[in-house]
């Protein structure tokens, strides 16, 4: 292809830098100002760019004590174990479908695409919660999200193109399912296993409406309920909610608040890029 | 062994496999019995156990649980003490609730916007992407791009009221400046638009990377054989480039369909307080808030199961029309 005439590129760069920024800048502001001192954020008005003086007085004030540090806990606790939980049973779940001809696959293949058209509506999945008694418990929020259909049907589709062969050489050697799975299956799968992981730990570390809906002790909120009460509504945090009696600038605060909570998917973000681009699930999403 | 056939699944009667099959080198048995099935498979049955378990749980238990948009429900008679009427919570509905239809307007000019803004311009954005030279510049432009799709709403909106509130860094360069300010944050007259630019914010760098995808996916052969032919840039793309987005466009929107009354429950949640339900109140923030915190359990499950079944027949509807006109859809029918 020959490079297009000079006034177009400039045109796509123009856009796509606007584009870019128009992503980076607020990130880049809500870090500045959450280390901005009180004068510089009085100064220009309630956002910072670029700070002059480093100070991490907001970071120390929230995670002295107070509301922050223990939903910080709670929100790692919910993903891990939430995490973990969805692995395994979204992983059993797709292998036990991956066999073709197997004893009663179809019927419950049939079960789990029939999930991915019929959601449950916000009542009946509120009626189902409470019936079971798992209202202020964190389980409420793990196991209803506990199994995507979605991720199900494609890491089943991931287990079907295996190559026979490998099932079949395991097989004769000895192997039973169970081996099959543990030794053949999952070593080929890391990275597609990775990805649905991390998005399972994604969904888990950003729950915010089913924590709205079925926890209503404020002890037992996670880090989304915290950044709606004192970011979104505003509501001022005093020195009931942090650690310290020198209050650093609400929007230091809140700003450092915000950082919190995006800091873990910057973390994850490069692993989620890297498995990603291979194709993983653009390929699946289309097959 | 029987699983390498790749055959139609055994059935009971099926006749006894050949005898010149080779001597099976596992003593797993494979009988085509169900119990003999049964047998080979408990491991994978097993497997299936816990996963399904939780489907049936959360996902099937309150499909049932539906049968309340045919009672008067009360939470302290429970289900099965709680009086039936019928369809007497259908006539919000029918009868056209006022209430009920504000929700429905909502959701319907909020779905619209999307659809028109939200689908079109991650298009444009990979067709730009695409036509770079450079593979890092479109990678870091990428990686930049999809970022926000992973955060949450609660995210997200605390970033829009922080940027463009009254007290913003946006509204405080406007007022230094004596320009007019931005009112955008909390203003009811203008809240579907920001909702949708929000929408397209957290969404639009996601939605292109489908598309590069599939862009990525058409022959170079066709670009050279029509610029052999005479074809320009405009004509390339209408003849090479959308033939072959096609099917990922198709796709996408069916699946947006399905989801159509559908418009971002906790986005509109978090910021209906600041608006008032007059500009923000959609069909699910109405099921939301009648029902669970006003206590009109029958009438919201009614709208809620109604919405349901409108999803899922237009998601098979428009599969259905794809179908008709030559696309794969969401799935093709397995040939047999």
């Amino acid at each position: 292809m020959t490079p297009p005439p000079m006034p177009v590129r400039a045109l796509k760069g123009v856009v796509l830098t606007v584009c870019c920024a128009l992503v980076v800048v607020p990130f880049a502001g809500i870090v500045s100002t959450s280390l901005a001192t009180r004068e510089q954020i009085v100064r220009s008005g309630g956002f910072v760019i670029v700070p002059d003086e480093i100070s991490f007085a907001a970071y120390r004030a929230l995670f002295t004590g107070g509301v922050v540090p223990r939903a910080v806990a709670v929100s790692v606790l919910i993903t891990l174990v939430g995490t973990a939980l969805s692995l395994t049973t979204t992983t059993l779940l797709a292998y036990g479908l991956s066999r073709p001809g197997s004893l009663a696959h179809r019927p419950v293949l049939m079960l789990v695409v029939g999930a991915l058209l019929f959601t449950p509506g916000i009542i009946p999945g509120y009626l189902t919660v409470s019936t079971l008694g798992l209202l202020d418990s964190y389980w409420s929020v793990i196991l209803p999200a506990a199994v995507s259909a979605f991720n199900v049907v494609i890491l089943r589709a991931f287990f079907m193109d295996i190559p026979a062969e490998l099932v079949e050489s395991a097989r004769i050697d000895g192997a039973g399912d169970g081996q099959i799975l543990t030794r053949i299956v999952l070593p080929l799968s890391k990275a597609v296993l990775s990805v649905i992981g991390l998005f399972y730990a994604v969904g888990y570390w950003n729950a915010f409406f089913t924590a709205l809906l079925y926890l209503n002790d404020a002890a037992k909120w996670p880090i989304q309920l915290v950044l709606r009460t004192y970011v979104v509504n505003q509501q001022q945090l005093g020195v009931d909610q942090v650690g310290t009696a020198e209050l650093p600038p609400q929007e230091a605060l809140q700003m450092a608040i915000l950082v919190v909570s995006i800091v873990p998917i910057l973390l994850v973000y490069p692993f989620i890029q890297r498995h990603f681009t291979k194709g993983v699930l653009v390929g699946a999403v289309k097959g | 062994m029987a699983y390498a056939r790749g055959g139609p699944p055994a059935t009971v009667d099926e006749p006894a496999p050949p005898p010149d099959r080779p001597p099976a080198a596992v003593p797993a048995p494979a009988r085509d019995s169900a119990p003999g099935r049964f047998a080979r498979d408990r491991v994978l049955l097993l497997a299936m156990l816990p996963g399904l378990g939780l489907l049936l749980t959360f996902h099937y238990l309150p499909l049932l649980g539906n049968v309340i948009a045919f009672q008067d429900f009360q939470p302290y008679l429970g289900l099965g003490d709680s009086p039936w009427v019928g369809f007497a919570n259908f006539r919000v509905l029918v009868e056209g609730d006022p209430l009920f239809l504000r929700a429905l307007r909502n959701t319907v000019v909020i779905m619209l916007l999307q659809i028109g803004v939200v689908f079109t311009l991650p298009i444009a954005l990979a067709l730009l992407l695409d036509s770079l030279l450079s593979e890092r510049l479109k990678r870091i432009v990428q990686t930049v791009l999809y970022l926000p799709h992973f955060l949450s709403w609660v995210i997200v909106v605390s970033i829009f009221n922080e940027l463009l509130g009254g007290s913003g860094p946006v509204n405080t360069f406007l007022r230094r400046h004596d320009l007019a300010t931005l009112d955008v944050i909390g203003n009811a007259a203008v809240f579907k638009e920001l909702v949708t630019g929000q929408v397209l914010w957290k969404e639009a760098g996601w939605a292109m990377i489908l598309f590069l995808a599939a862009l990525s996916r058409i022959d170079p052969e066709l670009y050279e054989a029509s610029a052999v032919d005479g074809a320009g840039r405009m004509r390339q793309l209408w003849h090479v480039t959308f033939p072959g987005l096609r099917g990922v466009i198709v796709l996408l929107l069916i699946l947006r369909l399905g989801d159509a009354l559908t418009v971002g429950f906790e986005q509109i949640i978090l910021q209906q307080q600041a608006v008032g339900l007059d500009a923000s109140e959609v069909l699910d923030t109405y099921v939301y808030n009648n029902g669970i915190v006003m206590g009109d359990w029958g009438v919201s499950a009614a709208v809620g199961l109604v919405k349901g079944l409108v999803g899922v027949a237009l998601v098979l509807g428009a599969n259905k029309l794809a179908h008709v006109f030559g696309e794969a859809g969401l799935y093709r029918r397995e040939a047999r």
